[in-house]
């Protein structure tokens, strides 16, 4: 029961008006929901510092050119070959003379693009499976689980690695063969959040109503599918980053001149001992970026579990 | 307005096979209020559950305003007949706001006339324009109950199913729960089937009343002869016992599992 | 009552602070508590439950319990810290739940948990606490302890598993129950065997009991002495049979507001919240309450 009265001390201004209990519209309403959100989630630490370092990624994947000129991502000077870090290359040169603190830059945009477009087939792909299977159960269920099964059954690299080299290089063909083998998961999670509600009062009333099949799956169940989805998407993120990072590693996926991070540390794992700059310093980018997902998703996680 | 004719329902099979309601029968005339009484288990519920169409293997005729229904109802005749849930809590969907969960069933009837409709909904039962976009952790056990009587209320049925209404809510909501039920059926010439384990509301509200335990419809009664006492069935009058004032000088029987 | 008091209470507070002002969900309860049965009435966010807790020590960060006086016996339980409570509940108070399916311990046997509870307050072998725990169990009237212990807890019903939480916690010898809603969940006819059941393992004892409820009816007719509490303060203090003259408007209300079976009014008076009642009621200076 929210004693209001016996609160003492309330907010004023756009913050009273986010924080209204008695909202005039639909929009506002939404928008105080994402505000208390927010709030809960400003006050973990580590979750903010996750924030930060993802929305650092995709502000510099979009304005790359603002961070560092194209021409010395690609331009090759071969006198200039594996300089070490200075104030002409803050990150050194790699081993065609290219400058490494360029290639990060814009390789942060090739990072993004694999990371988005796996998300936005994964996603989809495991809520269209996994809530059929679990709102209908029977044999629908069963058909569509085993499916998820054989594809689960194999190592998440090797099957990625097999989609890739049987699709050929390039990162289009990465995206989908990450795509490929990440979708399980995704529903089973589903099916798990559907099985959980589909018993719930809400959706009796939704059925004594009238309402479709199609009607409850979206409009009841997907919404409170999402954040269980969204969360383990983020912290599926390193992994998907590093997938595609092994892939550039072994000259599938991103395709030379393409400055990609794994790829990069693949040229530059030649040059380890003396010239170490060549292979790390991508290395802690993939690092540095998939620690940020991780504290973020973790940070999600905790929020949707004190409202849960 | 409602009839069953030997409705029983079995959960499970086999040797894990539970009959939660046996052969029971019953008329709610138009305009009438009838209650089930009983505890935990008796099957009040599974048979009010039944009338919804929210069971599909029921078995057995359950006549609906003069027509008998299959158990996977047509789109319909969901107007003809609705319910209200027992835990506000769990009866709203906790993401949509008041304005979303009454919207629902006009879109999915395509009644048209949106605005009218739920400005009058929340009007009906006593709810103002603050709550319209409230979510349901935003309003009281009270607060919730009101929406969900408002979210049956809309597609303007015959007949109100209603599972424990106020069970959840305290002592103080109730009251105003149960007059604005008592008011709506006035007004609205609703005929209710209650559910309760709660004698006192359900002689408030009903006026006659089926006692069930163990699936079985015990005896057909009125409140006015609860009042006075005058029941047959041993079980009845136990209830009736139970109900009133508790008495702890009674003494503390051994009991086995 | 007779003697001193057990437990003695003066200016509870409890705060949560929260994002948009703190909540006081406790202000300035005071009471006493003998070797009786005191019946704290009130609905819901009214603060009973938060003052049963505060007496455990059981209010969870960012909580705050403050009181001038919050003494059992001789000790202060306002300066003790978590290990201090956790020695003393059970020990010197005991609190029995709502629904003892969410109180027992789903892997283990009902009886091996009473058992345990007496080894960790006495230092017990298996054997002796495993007969202390039959002996409980007989307490409660279970017609059939050796076959009842070995049960688990998704085997007993609602009835039985509150008589072996009222085992469990009064098999170390506590002065006082706190009973928090402890027959909500039941059945009404096994609501008055499990009250039969506190009233006399408390009186056989020369326990005190605190019964919490939103139940007025029951309430008035099991207790001695009844509290009604509203928004985290007590409005109303009486003896528990002359409830029905009571003097507090809000109890008033609430009693009007209840449905009587053979007295059918077509509306029942609701009841009209005064403003007034919200307002910070004078903090107890000297004698108790």
């Amino acid at each position: 029961m929210s004693a209001t009265n016996l609160r003492i001390g309330a907010a004023t201004g756009w913050r009273g008006w986010l924080l209204d209990s008695a909202p005039a519209s639909r929009h506002q309403a939404r928008l105080g929901r994402w505000y208390r959100a927010w709030l809960g989630l400003r006050r973990n630490g580590l979750a903010m510092t996750g924030l930060v370092i993802v929305l650092a990624l995709v502000f510099v994947a979009l304005f790359a050119p603002l961070f560092a000129s194209h021409a010395s991502a690609f331009t090759q000077t071969l006198t200039d070959r594996l300089q070490p870090m200075s104030w002409a290359h803050p990150f050194g040169t790699d081993e065609l003379g290219r400058d490494i603190y360029a290639r990060v830059v814009f390789g942060s945009r090739t990072t993004l693009a694999i990371v988005a477009l796996v998300s936005i087939i994964v996603v989809p792909l495991g809520l269209a499976i996994g809530l059929p299977a679990g709102y209908f159960g029977g044999w629908i269920d069963a058909v569509l689980m085993r499916v998820t099964d054989i594809f689960l059954a194999f190592p998440r690299l090797v099957l990625a690695l097999a989609f890739a080299a049987a699709l050929g290089p390039g990162i289009e063909n990465a995206v989908i063969a990450i795509s490929l083998t990440a979708w399980p998961p995704y529903a089973r999670l589903a099916r798990a959040e559907t099985l959980t509600w589909r018993r719930a009062e809400f959706i009796e009333a939704a059925v004594l109503q009238g309402a479709s099949h199609l009607r409850i799956l979206f409009t009841q169940i997907v919404p409170l599918s999402m954040p269980s989805v969204i969360i383990r998407l983020t912290l599926d993120m390193a992994g998907i980053i590093l997938t595609a990072a092994g892939l550039g590693f072994l000259g599938l996926g991103a395709q030379p001149p393409a400055p990609e991070w794994g790829a990069m540390v693949s040229s530059g794992r030649q040059y380890l001992l003396d010239q170490w700059w060549v292979a790390t310093i991508p290395g802690l980018a993939i690092f540095v970026v998939s620690l940020g997902f991780n504290l973020l998703g973790d940070g999600l996680r905790d929020l949707s579990d004190s409202r849960g | 307005m409602i009839e069953l004719d030997r409705v029983s329902v079995t959960f499970g099979s086999g040797q894990t096979a539970l009959r939660a309601a046996h052969e029971v029968s019953f008329r709610v005339a138009p305009g009438e209020a009838f209650g089930l009484v009983g505890e935990s288990g008796s099957g009040k519920s599974t048979v009010l559950r039944a009338v919804a169409g929210l069971i599909p293997h029921a078995e057995g005729t359950i006549t609906i305003d003069g027509r008998a229904v299959p158990n996977r109802r047509p789109r319909e005749t969901r107007k003809i007949i609705q319910m209200v849930f027992q835990d506000p809590y769990g009866s709203l969907h906790p993401n949509q706001t008041v304005d979303q969960t009454l919207s629902a069933p006009i879109a999915i009837h395509r009644l048209g006339d949106t605005e009218r409709r739920i400005v009058a909904a929340l009007a009906e039962v006593g709810l103002g324009r603050e709550h319209r976009y409230r979510y349901p952790h935003q309003l009281s056990g009270g607060q919730r109950q009101r929406v969900a009587i408002a979210r049956a209320l809309i597609l303007e049925p015959r007949a109100l199913l209603l599972d424990e209404p106020t069970s959840a809510l305290d002592v103080s909501v109730q009251a105003e729960i149960l007059n604005l039920l008592t008011r709506l059926r006035r007004d609205h010439g609703l005929t209710m089937l209650m559910v309760s384990h709660d004698l006192a509301v359900i002689a408030h509200i009903c006026d006659r009343i089926g006692v069930m335990r163990g699936g079985r419809l015990l005896e057909m009664t009125t409140a006015a002869a609860m009042a006075e006492g005058r029941v047959s069935d041993p079980y009845s009058q136990q209830l009736l016992r139970a109900n009133q004032t508790l008495d702890p000088g009674a003494p503390a029987e051994d009991i086995v599992a | 009552m007779t003697g001193p008091p057990l437990l003695e209470v003066r200016n509870l507070r409890v705060v949560y602070p929260g994002d948009d002002g703190d909540v006081h969900a406790v202000r300035n309860v005071s009471f006493s508590l003998g070797r009786e049965r005191l019946g704290i009435v009130g609905e819901s966010g009214s603060g009973k439950s938060t003052a049963g807790r505060a007496i455990m020590g059981l209010i969870p960060r960012p909580g705050r319990v403050e009181a001038d006086v919050m003494r059992l016996g001789e000790t202060d339980l306002t300066r003790l810290d978590e290990r201090e409570f956790r020695r003393l509940r059970g020990k010197r108070i005991a609190m029995v739940l709502q629904d003892p399916k969410f109180s027992l311990d789903p892997v283990m046997t009902v009886g091996k948990q009473i058992a345990e509870t007496h080894r960790y307050h006495f230092g017990s072998s298996w054997k002796a606490a495993r007969i202390a725990a039959l002996e409980m169990l007989e307490a409660v009237h279970i017609r059939d302890p050796e076959r009842v212990y070995a049960l688990y807890a998704h085997q007993v019903s609602g009835g039985m598993g509150q008589r072996v939480m009222i085992a469990m916690m009064l098999i170390a010898g506590p002065e006082i129950l706190i009973a928090d809603e402890p027959t909500s969940a039941l059945d009404v006819s096994v609501q008055q065997q499990v009250l039969a059941i506190m009233d006399e393992m408390v009186r056989s004892r020369g326990m005190g009991l605190i019964l919490i409820s939103h139940n007025l009816r029951l309430v008035s007719s099991f207790c001695d002495r009844v509290l009604v509490m509203y928004a985290g303060q007590i409005v109303e203090s009486c003896r528990a049979d002359r409830l029905h003259a009571a003097t507090h408007p809000y109890t008033r209300g609430l009693l009007a507001a209840l449905p009587e079976l053979g007295n059918r009014r077509t509306e029942l008076p609701q009841l009209r919240r005064d403003p007034e009642w919200l307002a910070d009621l004078p903090a107890i200076g000297g004698a108790a309450s």
